[in-house]
């Protein structure tokens, strides 16, 4: 039985992200229901917070240090996890699925002759073996999967997995600085959306849909964001209309979501919409027509004139 | 130079889905089949490579004689080939990567498209499986293209904006949407891809590394409370939010 656990921690601009310490937290729940040992590795220049990862369960953390290496590198990347993969012969690697790690993971997999299961949203572990869940068809079916390969790469779906807080522990960080590292597929520059929280990371989402009438309407599904510190999002048809961007997409052919809460303004609540979004936690849905689909999987709902309901929203968040 | 695009055949995204009775994989039955939707931004970027630097563009499908639908679709919007590589079994992504990679390799492709996800099996990892199996280049998630000489310059998404990528030839690139605007395919077009020849090849079969163990359906979600019908309501809404939620 497999006895070594890696986690790969995805670090941007030098700090940790989220969805990795959820990753390395639900490595080691795995590790305490059985002997796996539990190790973290990452890869860029100066970060913060190494240490502390032992906090999450890492039992040990080496840090592949180069200054090239601080923005993301699939070659050296997949260069540097691999060989320390190899390097402790780890059984099982996890990544945060996010899009440095979806873009990771596989590379790594096919090396190691890993099969790989991607975009987990749930692990349990049965005589012995680990069964995980994944959502397949937006999340319209759920299928439970093993692996029967020796080696096994998993990545988890962010916000799903809880971090929860850090026992205080830290370890001493081993640092690997690399010479030359593989270049070949480089990130020369990030070109970063203007100060606006990413749909796929928010905790509160604001979507609007064609509800609201036109693009010169969306500034109260801005207004609304802001005042609840959310990421805005949108529905297919408004994207395609060319409202809105479709970074902000919501849905089957947009991003999938799983937020604490999941605002739908003016969103009839297509199959494909739900799709991307059911997962969230908590649902609230505001739709002149009662008879609309999204009112059938939100939790709380308001039937009525979106144009009246939002500024009242906003006026009474901020009081 | 040859540029391949794989294209995968997929329940269309407005398709009800519900478990078959081997509670294994999905029920066909009346499900209708399209284009994966992310393979149209590639089929469009492979035309327009074509259309930049010349050569011959093959399109190559895995799957069974359904898949020839898609591949039509390819043809139409101006794919010169294409290829079924014939095989009705469920594969995982690894033994699907292999399948196409031994394709690709055969054609001796070196630009070669994917869609950066299929919308059925959602893994989203293919098009970088292929890459490390060929030793390839890969760029995943391109809202954006460039190719000069055997240089690449791509855009990706990423959370909160979008990382410039710089690569070179031989190299695999998966399409977001946003990449381009996918051309409707002509009359012409259509009635020339009806009368081209698919080929058919028969993939090694390759052992699968993952095993679905049950397909089930998402717990479904209990309607909620109708809390009113105007700005009345708004109070008690926020109120919920923060006493019974606490999410906000």
């Amino acid at each position: 039985m497999a006895n070594k656990i890696l986690v790969f921690i995805e670090q941007r601009n030098g700090k940790i992200k989220k969805a990795s310490l959820e990753a390395l937290k639900a490595a080691s729940e795995l590790s305490a229901k059985n002997s796996f040992s539990v190790e973290a590795v990452t890869v860029g220049n100066e970060i913060e917070g190494l240490a502390e990862l032992a906090g999450y369960g890492a039992q040990k953390v080496t840090h592949f240090k180069n200054a090239s290496l601080e923005n993301y590198s699939t070659s050296g990347y997949t260069e540097s996890v691999l060989n320390y993969a190899k390097e402790i012969d780890a059984d099982i690697i996890f990544f945060a699925n996010t899009t440095l790690g979806k873009d990771l993971a596989p590379h790594i997999a096919v090396k190691i002759d890993a099969g790989i299961a991607a975009d987990i949203t749930a692990l349990d572990f049965q005589n012995n073996e680990i069964i995980a869940t994944r959502p397949v068809y937006a999340g319209k079916t759920l299928i439970d999967v093993k692996i029967t390969s020796a080696k096994k790469v998993f990545t988890l779906r962010p916000n799903l997995f809880n971090a929860g807080a850090s026992n205080g522990d830290s370890v001493e960080v081993n640092i690997v600085n690399v010479e030359n590292p593989n270049l070949s597929v480089k990130v020369t520059e990030i070109k970063k959306s203007e100060g606006k929280l990413d749909v796929a990371e928010a905790d509160i989402i604001v979507s609007g849909g064609r509800g609201m009438k036109g693009p010169e309407h969306f500034h109260l599904v801005e207004e609304l964001a802001d005042a609840l510190g959310a990421a805005t999002g949108a529905s297919r048809a408004v994207v395609d209309a060319g409202w809105r961007s479709h970074s902000e997409q919501v849905g089957q052919t947009g991003k999938t979501v799983s937020p604490n809460l999941y605002i739908a303004l003016g969103i009839s609540g297509a199959i494909q919409h739900v799709a991307g979004m059911r997962s969230s936690k908590y649902i609230v849905a505001v739709n002149k027509d009662k008879d609309a689909p999204i009112f059938q999987i939100a939790d709380y709902g308001i039937v009525g004139d979106i144009f009246e309901i939002v500024p009242a929203m906003i006026s009474e968040i901020k009081k | 130079m040859k540029i391949a695009v794989c294209v995968s055949h997929v329940p269309d995204t407005a398709a009800k889905i519900s478990v078959g009775s081997n509670a294994k994989t999905i029920d066909k039955n009346g499900v209708t089949y399209v284009v994966n939707p992310y393979d149209e931004f590639a089929i469009e970027e492979a035309l327009k490579s074509k259309e930049k630097i010349g050569g011959e563009t093959v399109a190559i499908s895995l799957g069974g004689d359904a898949n020839k639908e898609s591949l039509r679709k390819a043809l139409a919007m101006g794919i010169d080939n294409a290829v079924l590589l014939k095989d009705e079994s469920e594969r995982d992504s690894l033994s699907t990567a292999k399948a196409l990679a031994e394709e690709i390799k055969s054609q001796g492709a070196e630009l070669v498209f994917f869609g950066k996800q299929s919308v059925d099996y959602d893994n989203s990892i293919v098009g970088q499986l292929v890459a490390e199996i060929l030793g390839y280049n890969s760029v995943s998630v391109a809202v954006a293209f460039e190719i000069s000489g055997t240089n690449i310059k791509a855009e990706r998404e990423i959370e909160g904006g979008k990382e410039v990528v710089e690569t070179s030839l031989p190299a695999v690139i998966t399409a977001q949407k946003g990449l381009n605007e996918p051309r409707y395919p002509s009359l012409k077009g259509m009635m020339a891809a009806k009368k081209k020849e698919i080929a058919e090849k028969q993939p090694a079969a390759i052992q699968n590394f993952v095993e679905v163990v049950s397909m089930k359906k998402p717990a479904s979600k209990q309607a909620g409370k109708i809390i009113g019908s105007d700005a009345s309501a708004v109070p008690e809404l926020i109120r919920l939010l923060k006493e019974e939620a606490k999410v906000i």
